[in-house]
């Protein structure tokens, strides 16, 4: 332990402690924050430098630097050295495996600022992690290791940063201790760096050469680097201005997140400033609604402000009774931003489970929380190259750039203007699960400009020429299970009752409409929607719609019965064992599907997701083809 | 608009944000409530609760789940900032471990699994709580250190470090199944300094225990223990001493180290955590079983 390093200038605050504590406090009261990320694999040394840092502005203690001495002879990497990695690496499954799996946050203080570093894992395989950390980041360093310069994983790792939209770059070419501290080393690392920076948009980076072991050019320059003139890497991370500060200068929105209403006299509007700044008198305008009015008070619970800036969790008190509540954006009111509902976006598939185009997921955006639908990507990127791949879906850590629609306004900003009203992540409405995150380019200009035509024969008035109420019979089931005939035989009973109908069956579309679909997921929730969005505009037109598709997949059912009317649309589960259907095999499918000859066949080797709860279940080994269409039949026209 | 930049310091954004995720709890969960166990790091957060629902008081009830152990100072206070801050207050105790009289001296490890763990579910359980909050911080312990703010427990309370949502931006996602729950620690980013200037700048009420007092003591398997009430078994050739003592962190008094000290200021209390040399925690019996992973495992069981 080099112990010189420790008593660097910029640590020598124990004296100060010691001798007047209220002086202290009142330097590190006024302290900002800086929060970063670094980026690199262990072999770069990144929980090295981390460790480091923590180690030389005494966030570690002795307890725990003891613990870390003999952890190090155990299973530590650097001989009878200590290995700082072991201090930062927290779960038990990484200890073991001497691997970052997880993105951790680690803390630390100098005079100017306190210091928030997300350690991230920086192997491909947990880019969606990488991103994660570097959401909330001010600054990335991209460690390199001298030895081996600009590596794959550099570019990588630049690029995610980029994207996120780091705007603080500094490449770490750490290990400079492993060559001599020689400057030609670095320097041609530099002009490597800076051609595939320039490539990919960055326009600003601070190289500085370290060694994270050994502690140069860390907490203050090196005399074993005399050549470099730069700052140390603790000296720039003090000084390099944080978001926060350049939020302000944009103009005012606030996200609301909850209306405070603890009596008829007061009606405030809580949230944290997501960009400029705010003051008494100031008109505002809320969104999507356009509605202005002017702030009356900024309320804290230690007593109102006269201005509130980007950063600060506040309340607000409008001049008028203004509608306005969660998911409402107050902006400033002659620059306020945008509502659309179709878009771009690059998303970064963070889930194990590809991403669907057409499925419905929720898309939670600042305070709005709204049901969206990603078409199939324009393309992938390649996370090594930046090459742009086609692509039909987006597995996981898969970044791609997509449209996307939503099933109402959003009030929005691109992410490049704005991280809070730019940057969304989409959530899998069954499981729950965080399985993206996106950031919002532009709206579509035909979400603008296409407006619903509204017609004079309206759905009632067709529905009421045909003296029928509108629904939809959607039959469900594995292959074989009897779907068609029983439609079938439904559709001539209603028939004969003089109502209006059209079946809609599986295979018979996918002849016509849905001929350029084939079996993949995706495909078959491209192939719901559209069966779906059909079915929809003949309700319109007031038929009885009976379709017959497998459609084994809950989550687009129930984007079919969002669709329809409340009560129109009813599902019917044609329950037949996996054994039975099997048996009977009357197309001869499931025997190709056994042999492999016929891929991603449901009950097979692709899924079926029964109806929980369906309108009706006709159990196919209780009832005949006959008696289950009398049961439909009755249930539908009682 | 325009106005002189403001450079937030980092007090003011760490408020900020925990008034950010309070209410997006109490927006998005339907049954939310805060774990109160009257230590430092709970005061701060009943203290941003109330910064974060102003005028209105905190919309969800304070949480205590007692082993009967703690201080009597604590009690106390506990009772006092109940009625301050004009929420509930529920107060729950294991009644398996009360009537088996689990107890820290003679059941050491079961004790904190009886009455913390296992009376944590239970109370969950009872009021069907959907999230709760928890004054966890990520600098106190390795496997908190990768925990998320909003950290989901399966029906059974289980956490699953390797199956963690990713949490961006600082956008939550609260959505969950039914019988699931979320375990909110919105002082996720703070460390101990920061929870004590905070403390000295917002005049926080704090337990008088973390100032030094003079106060019955005795010396055990290297920690010093406090003798709060009758209920301490004294060993044969034990007997109190007064010591000027305070605590760095409060929990079961049998199982609470003091250190001896003469800080009776917050700046002197700052001052001597400031040079110190040993970690928070230390003081505390719960994390040294089962090594470095002692805390990891405690919470895949349940433990907050």
């Amino acid at each position: 332990m080099s112990d010189t390093l420790v008593n660097e200038a910029i640590y020598q605050t124990d004296a100060l402690i010691a001798e007047d504590i209220d002086q202290y406090l009142d330097t590190h009261q006024h302290k900002t924050m800086l929060r970063f990320i670094t980026c690199g694999s262990v072999d770069d040394g990144k929980s090295t430098l981390i460790g480091r840092l923590l180690y030389d502005s005494k966030m570690i203690f002795e307890d725990q630097l003891e613990a870390l001495q003999s952890d190090s002879k155990k299973v530590g990497t650097q001989g009878q050295e200590i290995d700082f990695a072991l201090l930062v690496d927290g779960l038990a499954a990484e200890r073991e495996q001497g691997i970052t799996i997880d993105v951790a946050y680690r803390f630390f203080n100098t005079e100017k600022r306190k210091f928030i570093v997300a350690d991230t894992p920086g192997h491909e395989q947990y880019t969606r992690n990488m991103v994660t950390g570097a959401s909330t980041a001010d600054l990335a360093v991209i460690l390199i290791d001298a030895r081996k310069g600009v590596l794959v994983q550099t570019r990588r790792h630049s690029y995610l940063a980029h994207l996120i939209g780091i705007k603080n770059i500094v490449l770490a070419v750490n290990k400079m201790d492993l060559v001599d501290y020689d400057q030609s080393v670095y320097d041609t690392i530099l002009e490597d760096y800076t051609q595939f920076a320039r490539s990919i948009g960055i326009t600003a980076f601070t190289p500085i050469p370290i060694s994270g072991f050994k502690g140069d050019n860390i907490t203050g320059l090196s005399e074993n680097m005399p050549w470099y003139k730069g700052p140390a890497l603790i000296e720039h991370l003090e000084n390099v201005e944080v978001d926060q500060l350049s939020d302000q200068a944009k103009p005012f929105r606030m996200a609301v997140q909850w209306v405070n209403r603890p009596n008829l006299d007061f009606r405030g509007f809580s949230g944290q400033i997501a960009s400029g700044a705010v003051k008494l008198g100031d008109p505002v305008r809320v969104l999507p609604s356009g509605k202005t009015s002017t702030i009356t008070r900024i309320v804290t619970l230690g007593g109102d402000l006269d201005e509130a800036v980007a950063g600060q969790s506040v309340t607000l008190c409008f001049a008028d009774e203004v509608d306005c509540s969660r998911g409402d954006v107050i902006a400033a009111s002659d620059n306020p931003p945008q509502a659309a509902d179709q878009f771009e976006a690059t998303v970064v598939w963070m889930a194990d489970e590809e991403m669907l185009p057409g499925r419905p997921y929720w898309l939670k955006i600042g305070t709005q929380t709204v049901t969206a639908t990603i078409q199939q990507p324009k393309y992938q990127v390649n996370v090594n190259t930046m090459e742009h791949l086609a692509a039909k879906t987006l597995d996981l850590n898969a970044i791609g750039v997509a449209n996307l629609s939503t099933d109402r306004q959003v009030v929005f900003e691109s992410y490049a203007d704005n991280r809070t009203l730019g940057g969304f992540i989409l959530i899998d409405k069954i499981t729950n699960a965080t399985v993206a995150a996106g950031m919002l380019h532009f709206s579509l200009r035909r979400a603008q400009n296409v407006h619903w035509q509204p017609t004079d024969v309206g759905r009632e008035s067709h529905a009421a020429m045909k003296n029928q109420k509108p629904a939809v019979l959607w039959f469900t089931g594995l292959s074989g299970a009897g779907k068609s005939t029983i439609a079938n035989i439904v559709e001539k009973k209603l028939a004969r009752m003089n109502r209006h109908t059209f079946l809609l069956d599986g295979d018979n579309v996918r002849h016509g409409l849905n001929k350029d679909l084939g079996f993949t997921d995706a495909d078959r929730v491209e192939n719901i929607r559209r069966v779906g969005e059909m079915a929809k505009l003949m309700t319109d037109a007031g038929l009885i719609v009976i379709t017959a598709f497998i459609s084994p997949f809950r989550s687009e059912r129930d984007m079919v019965r969002q669709m329809m009317q409340p009560g129109e649309f009813i599902e019917v589960h044609i329950d037949t064992s996996l054994a039975d259907a099997e048996a009977r095999d009357v197309k001869g499918l499931y025997k190709k599907a056994r042999e492999g000859t016929l891929k991603n066949f449901t009950g097979i080797d692709s899924p079926y997701e029964a109806p929980q709860d369906p309108e009706i279940r006709i159990d196919t080994g209780a009832m005949s083809a006959e008696e289950a269409a009398d049961f439909i039949v009755a249930r539908l026209i009682p | 608009m325009a106005l002189a930049a403001k450079n937030l310091t980092h007090l003011e954004r760490l408020e900020s944000e925990a008034i950010h995720i309070m209410r997006e709890v109490v927006s998005e969960a339907e049954k939310p409530v805060m774990l109160y166990s009257v230590g430092k790091d709970s005061a701060v957060m009943l203290h941003l609760a109330r910064k974060a629902f102003y005028p209105s008081p905190p919309p969800f009830p304070l949480l205590h789940v007692d082993t009967t152990w703690k201080f009597q100072e604590m009690y106390k206070l506990r009772d006092r900032m109940a009625r301050e801050s004009g929420m509930e207050l529920l107060v729950y105790h294991n009644q398996e471990a009360m009537d088996r009289g689990i107890n820290p001296f003679d059941h050491g490890a079961l004790h904190t699994d009886m009455w913390k763990t296992e009376g944590l579910k239970q109370a969950l359980n009872l009021y069907g709580f959907d999230a709760a909050f928890g004054g966890a911080r990520r600098d106190e312990e390795k496997s908190r250190a990768k925990e998320r703010i909003f950290s989901f427990r399966t029906a059974s309370h289980g956490w699953d470090p390797k199956n963690q949502r990713p949490e961006l931006w600082n956008l939550y996602n609260a959505r969950k199944n039914k019988g699931e729950s979320i375990r909110v620690f919105p002082i996720s980013n703070w460390t101990e300094l920061d929870i004590w200037q905070y403390i000295h700048l917002n005049d926080v009420p704090i337990v008088p225990l973390y100032f030094a007092a003079e106060r019955p003591t005795v010396e055990r398997d290297g920690m010093l223990l406090m003798v709060d009430d009758d209920r301490f078994p004294l060993l044969p050739g034990e007997t109190p001493v007064m010591r000027s003592i305070r605590f760095r962190t409060l929990g079961c008094y049998p199982l609470t180290g003091a250190v001896e000290s003469t800080a009776t200021t917050l700046p002197q209390v700052i001052q001597e955590t400031l040079l110190t040399t040993t970690s928070e925690r230390q003081g505390r019996a719960i994390d040294k079983d089962a090594g470095g992973a002692g805390m990891e495992k405690k919470k895949q069981e349940g433990y907050f």
